[in-house]
């Protein structure tokens, strides 16, 4: 009787966790299949009330988006945007990252919970003010000034990364390179940096996607020139439905394709930088 | 090319952290200490406190107070349960398991306006759920779950989109922390006879503690921020103190309840954050 129990303990278990999985899978990824349809339907078959799921697909809300409602522009500038700030936090925030890795030195923790406490910091109370100087300095209403203002959300975050990343590469390469003749820059950009480059890499991504998802401060800080969240946000609800769907595609695609691209190091970004 | 001496090794981090230093302090340090200006200067430019004089005497200020305290205590608690229970799911390594965190993960890269707008598409009268219930008979006119006097229901339909959007968040934090749990542990209680429930109890209950309490943190600080989901399903039907900030400053021009508005969010996350820390002993936060 035992040997005959336990294999079917297994097969329920098996099948339990089998299903359970399956409705996870069916619950994290049916909004999104429905978005995708409601994005190309055809707005007649939308309208319909008696058709659950459009059977005309059509481009034309793309290219009407695109083109006539210029989503073109603010996806350029939202790529602008993101771009920036991920230069400008790994310029800015690699070097400290590189120092709180290889180095002790006092004031070291406090420098740590600094950016934590950055990082928990809501950035929308410095919303306000940073759009009254940026006015002043006439950075206002520019990608330079929303990237700027990224940045400073970002920053602590690539710093505990990359120290991280850099804390998990040997100290040994860099000072066998330094035993053959090569300085602590060299050999900080001939052998650690390269080791790096993946987890830095998807960081660097990381960087950008927060950048391209943010809406409340672009949205504050500019008019003109919208990055595509903001314009989505305050054009998007008084348009006809199946724009929205349409809009609501064009930003979540993006971001989508980044996250494949880094999902191997997705555990270890989201919990080093949150913890 | 010279190696550094001994004498510059000193204050080589510091230097390294120099441009990090200039840059918060120029754009949030300064911009905090400017944002505390404006919200203690009265219209008359002089030192006061009407604005805040004037905050709580607007009703809606209260209602965004109540609205982003009650998302708090309904979206967090939950989120992290849920977040805690897929992690020990995905942890136990099934099959296939790889491919399911992935799925779980994608959430983490999507925007909140896009999850509104993937609510949206579900709950509209002409979105698919009423569509299907109509298909199969159960409903004859579509239910409205967004308009003016529906924002109860609005309510629970942005609750589950915080839910399916930022689960995911705690989620990966948790996983992070229960993966570090070290094998060893586990053998050595197979080899006392430790049954599956004291293991979770001895074990990974109290290892993953300390993950536990800052995810919870976390959460709490960036759900009482919450703004476009709500801003895009229920405008300003249901007011919340991000709401009102964008409110302020973007239709109505009036920077100064706007910077005060915002300094009240700033000072309730640091109240939070405060009261996490003493009250949970994060020791780890500081290490």
């Amino acid at each position: 009787m035992e040997k005959q129990r336990i294999p079917i303990i297994l097969k329920i278990k098996q099948m339990v966790t089998i299903i359970i999985a399956g409705l996870i899978v069916i619950w994290f990824l049916t909004p999104l299949v429905l978005i995708t349809i409601s994005a190309f339907a055809l707005p007649e078959d939308y309208y319909q009330i008696e058709k659950v799921i459009p059977t005309h697909f059509t481009i034309n809300q793309f290219k009407a988006l695109f083109f006539e409602l210029e989503a073109w522009k603010a996806i350029l500038t939202s790529i602008k945007v993101a771009g920036l700030t991920m230069l400008l936090s790994f310029v800015i925030g690699l070097p400290a990252g590189y120092a709180l890795s290889r180095y002790i030195f006092p004031g070291k923790n406090f420098l740590k919970l600094l950016c934590l406490a950055t990082r928990m910091f809501p950035l929308m109370v410095l919303a306000i003010p940073l759009l009254i100087i940026f006015m002043k300095i006439g950075v206002s209403d520019t990608i330079w000034g929303v990237a700027l203002a990224h940045t400073a959300m970002v920053l602590p975050m690539i710093i505990l990364i990359s120290s991280s990343i850099l804390s998990s590469i040997s100290v040994d390469y860099e000072e066998a390179a330094m035993i053959f003749g090569l300085s602590r820059i060299q050999a900080f950009f001939r052998i650690t940096l390269q080791l790096a480059l993946p987890g830095l890499a998807a960081s660097a991504i990381f960087a950008f996607i927060i950048s391209w998802n943010e809406v409340f401060v672009a949205t504050i800080l500019t008019l003109t020139n919208r990055t595509l969240p903001a314009h989505i946000l305050s054009t998007a609800m008084a348009s006809p439905d199946y724009y929205k769907f349409t809009a609501g595609f064009i930003m979540a695609i993006p971001a989508m394709v980044f996250i494949f691209f880094v999902r191997k190091h997705l555990v270890t970004m989201w919990g080093i930088s949150l913890k | 090319m010279i190696s550094f001496s001994r004498r510059e090794k000193k204050w080589m981090p510091y230097l390294l952290f120099l441009p990090v230093l200039i840059y918060l302090a120029g754009f949030v340090g300064y911009p905090l200490i400017k944002a505390l200006g404006i919200a203690f200067t009265s219209e008359a430019g002089k030192l006061s406190f009407e604005n805040f004089i004037t905050l709580t005497r607007d009703y809606t200020f209260w209602k965004a107070l109540k609205n982003t305290l009650l998302f708090l205590i309904i979206i967090v608690p939950l989120q992290v349960i849920l977040a805690f229970l897929l992690a020990l799911f995905v942890n136990s390594r099934f099959k296939g398991y790889m491919t399911v965190l992935y799925i779980i993960s994608i959430p983490l890269a999507l925007s909140d306006v896009s999850a509104a707008l993937m609510s949206y598409n579900i709950f509209t009268s002409h979105g698919f759920l009423n569509k299907f219930l109509m298909s199969l008979g159960i409903i004859e006119t579509p239910i409205y779950f967004f308009g003016l006097g529906l924002s109860s229901r609005a309510f629970w339909v942005i609750v589950l989109t915080e839910l399916w959007r930022a689960t995911p968040l705690v989620f990966v934090i948790l996983l992070a922390s229960l993966q570090m749990i070290s094998k060893d542990y586990f053998e050595a209680a197979d080899v006392f006879g430790f049954s599956s429930w004291q293991k979770f109890f001895y074990i990974t209950l109290p290892l993953t503690m300390p993950s536990l309490q800052s995810a919870l943190l976390i959460r709490t600080l960036f759900a009482f921020q919450i703004f476009s989901v709500v801003w895009l399903l229920s405008g300003r039907d249901i007011p919340i103190l991000a709401g009102e900030v964008y409110y302020q400053q973007a239709e109505l021009n009036n920077f100064r309840l706007a910077a005060t508005y915002g300094f009240i969010i700033a000072l309730i996350c640091i109240l939070i954050s405060w009261a996490y820390i003493t009250f949970l002993k994060t020791k780890h936060l500081e290490a």
